[in-house]
């Protein structure tokens, strides 16, 4: 049969290492600078775009999407074309997709620290980005399949399936997940509100790390652990088994992540069950990673890239007994909320993500570059001292997980908490944030280890940008099956039924979920004492979620006496009816937020977020200085009441219009409160009077950022009593 | 206080359906999975799953390794 030439394009899977390479220390870095946050809350005091809770997402996407979304790229660019023996269909679109992605991730690293956020977890960019995502990731998916179309390889190898049911699954996801209600350029509302918005956003959150940390991960272990120890997988039955069954189970976990919250109770056994059976289809794929090793175990003794590739494997299946096990609500109900649940994510991002990244580098610089690694003992020292850096941050964030749920649920012999103020529970855990920054700098130092070693081997070596290669051109063979063709070999031939038959595959799980929340009329119980925020606190709301307040306060207060009795009663389901997006948080650094409201006076809040540690010694909470001086904007409050008049919420008209007079009122009355303090008085009038005596510009107290948020703060919770429960519920 | 979160599903008519549609599509699923798997041909299974380790390829083979 005739050969044809054709050529690889590596220029593009090159440029994708860069970007994994250099996003990766960015994300990292942050990561470490936030770490350091915990030990010394107040390094970057008075710079908003510096404060923890902006940096936090900007730590988490940076490392899913910008290091771990470019290593895919780089992955999956360089195995498809050697999968289906052609180059990749368009070199406009891998440029488009290349260029494209690097914008987003530089559009994120500037919105986030201005605090442009929809606060929902890892969707958090705002409406803009979100379609230039889905422009990217479109131009990704069209790439992919029309290089299948031009394929000169008859069989989809397991790897590309997993590519493909990456990018229809992702593209769904986030398309369902984010679709909001814009209000201005960078501001948005979800059009879900408190547990439908919950429901769809962990729909999304956990098959997020399914479909963006797992499955097209899984593609590259099979396409790269095989290369690595040049053998073919362990067995390849297997893996058929383990791609379908993962991809129908993973979609239906989500609601795990809601445990014992507000959801329906039939939607939070259904994650459960989906969850411990989601154990097997993983550890299937990790043994058949593992055993891809058979009779070559000699050579991870001397190969960097596979001793990278055996940690990330069995980092994979520590995370995946441990998510099994995670979601039983016996033991979610110790770990939720708790710094255990950062531990387990670290494992998967470090050893998983990050170390077959490493090793998957380490593996085809070389190749790229037509030359050997250039240090392997730089290499074995990176793996040492990576290895050694997961165990130091993992091991203390259990031990602080455990700590700290244990003494959040301790109770005296006489019925009270024994540790009754949250920050017992803080300090306590102190030893183990400073060992957690240990070990994330030395996962770091081992990325900086790597890069010096890849740009030394590029050094050596010389790129071939086009790499030559021959296969023959396909026959053409009929459509339907040939005579004694088995039917799964005859799907992997037509690339676009398997697209479509992986597709319903994810789709029933997420069918089945989402769609009673949006279509049962009493899926959450209305409470007719719940009434809309006030303009003024939902102008509070908006930044409560601009600050990322959410990273680390909870507003779900879960069944339990121990919560009951730290917290107040606790919620319920029709509190969040007005909640566009909920706020319930996934992380306790600090307390719970849900039955704040008129507990403290709006004097302790303003003192307290001027200095933290004034009123609560000992607080890692940073000062939030700032809303206590600027002011605050009410140009947009209006269009936002409309925005939530569209999706339900009953403001009349005459709210919408006289919405300024609203909140001028609530703000003087929260202004003359404040008069309750002396030194208030005395400072703020000082301040009025040397700002009068200057010529200064001077914001009046009830027209600042502050007064919102304390609104807004003691608002949370208020709306029901428990003593007249009873009688509130309409159905 | 559990009437508030349990039972809501109780409304839909013809509730009782919705276990069997549910075992049916999962007993399928898995039924049809394993048939493929175990009914595969093995000359097939070994050709694809050497897909990867394509002679032709040779740059990314420049170690040849043999085990036996």
């Amino acid at each position: 049969m005739e050969l044809q030439q054709f050529y690889y394009d590596n220029k593009i899977v090159k440029k994708f290492i860069i970007a994994t390479m250099f996003w990766g220390l960015i994300g990292m870095s942050i990561g470490l600078l936030l770490a350091l946050m915990f030990l010394f809350p107040n390094i970057t005091d008075g710079i908003p775009w510096l404060s923890f809770g902006r940096l936090r997402p900007l730590h988490t996407n940076a490392v899913i999407f910008a290091f771990v979304g470019n290593a895919i790229f780089a992955g999956v660019y360089y195995s498809s074309q050697r999968l289906l023996k052609a180059r990749m269909w368009s070199d406009a679109l891998s440029n488009f997709n290349f260029w494209g992605w690097q914008a987003i991730i530089i559009a994120a690293a500037i919105t986030l620290p201005m605090g442009f956020t929809s606060s929902k977890e890892y969707a958090e960019l705002e409406w803009p980005i979100d379609i230039a995502i889905t422009l990217v990731w479109v131009a990704f998916g069209a790439n992919l399949i029309g290089t299948m179309i031009i394929r000169r390889q008859r069989h989809l190898y397991v790897a590309i399936w997993f590519y493909l049911a990456t990018f229809v699954t992702v593209a769904v996801l986030h398309i369902i997940n984010n679709i909001e209600i814009p209000v201005s350029a960078f501001k948005s509302y979800s059009v879900y509100s408190g547990v439908q918005d919950a429901l769809v956003q962990w729909w999304y959150g956990h098959n997020a790390v399914a479909f963006f940390l797992t499955t097209p991960f899984l593609g590259l272990m099979y396409y790269f652990v095989p290369k690595a120890a040049n053998r073919p997988v362990y067995s390849y039955r297997l893996s058929i088994v383990h791609f379908w069954s993962l991809i129908f189970i993973y979609i239906w976990a989500g609601p795990h992540h809601l445990l014992y919250t507000t959801l329906p109770d039939w939607a939070q056994n259904l994650g459960v069950a989906f969850s411990i059976m989601l154990l097997f289809p993983s550890w299937g794929g990790m043994i058949n990673g593992l055993l891809t090793l058979r009779g070559a175990w000699d050579k991870v003794r001397v190969d960097p890239v596979l001793k990278f590739m055996v940690v990330a494997i069995t980092g994979y299946g520590m995370a995946t007994f441990e998510g099994p096990m995670l979601s039983l609500k016996n033991v979610n109900a110790i770990a939720h909320f708790s710094d255990w649940i950062i531990a387990h994510v670290h494992v998967g991002a470090l050893a998983w993500n990050g170390f077959l990244t490493f090793g998957m580098l380490y593996w085809m610089v070389p190749k790229l570059f037509k030359t050997q690694l250039w240090s392997v003992k730089l290499a074995n020292v990176h793996f040492w001292i990576g290895t050694l850096g997961i165990i130091m941050y993992a091991l203390p964030m259990y031990v602080a997980g455990f700590v700290q749920a244990s003494m959040w649920k301790q109770f005296n012999p006489d019925g009270t908490l024994t540790y009754g103020n949250f920050l017992e529970t803080v300090t306590e855990i102190m030893p183990m944030y400073w060992m957690r920054a240990v070990g994330g700098s030395l996962y770091i130092v081992g990325a900086i280890v790597m890069l010096y070693n890849i740009v030394q081997t590029a050094r050596q070596g010389s790129a071939v940008e086009d790499e030559l290669a021959e296969a023959a051109a396909l026959t053409r063979v009929t459509n339907k099956r040939t005579k004694g063709e088995a039917y799964h070999s005859w799907l992997e031939r037509r690339p676009v039924k398997l697209t479509i038959f992986a597709t319903i595959a994810i789709l029933i799980g997420g069918a089945c979920q989402i769609i009673p929340s949006l279509l049962v009329d009493d899926y959450v119980p209305i409470i007719s004492s719940v009434k809309p925020y006030t303009p003024l606190e939902l102008e509070g709301r908006d930044i409560y979620i601009r600050e990322g307040c959410v990273g680390c306060h909870s507003q779900m207060i879960r069944p339990f006496r121990s919560e009951v009795e730290r917290y107040g009663e606790y919620s319920k389901a029709g509190e969040y009816r007005y909640d566009f997006p909920f706020l319930w948080g996934s992380k306790r650094t600090g307390p719970d937020l849900h039955r704040i409201g008129q507990k403290y006076s709006d004097n302790w809040h303003l003192n307290h977020m001027y200095d933290p540690q004034s009123t609560s010694a000992g607080s890692i909470m940073p000062s939030y200085q700032w809303i206590i001086k600027d002011k605050l904007d009410k140009s947009d409050t209006e269009t936002k009441m409309r925005a939530m008049q569209t999706l339900g919420v009953p403001y009349s008209d005459e709210e919408v219009a006289s919405a300024d007079k609203w909140m001028l009122a609530q703000g003087t009355k929260i202004e003359e409160n404040l008069y309750a303090d002396p030194d208030f008085a005395s400072t703020y009038e000082a301040d009025k009077k040397y700002a009068s005596e200057n010529n200064l510009e001077f914001t009046e107290m009830r027209n600042r950022e502050i007064v919102a948020l304390i609104a807004y703060l003691q608002r949370l919770g208020t709306d029901i009593q428990a003593k007249d429960l009873e009688e509130v519920y309409t159905n | 206080m559990f009437k508030f979160v349990k039972g809501h599903l109780e409304s839909i008519d013809g509730v009782g359906i919705y276990p069997l549609i549910s075992l049916l599509i999962f007993f399928i699923f898995f039924v049809a999975l394993f048939w493929w798997v175990i009914t595969a041909k093995k000359e097939y299974i070994k050709n694809v799953s050497n897909i990867p380790l394509d002679k032709e390829d040779a740059l990314d083979n420049v170690e040849p390794h043999q085990n036996h």
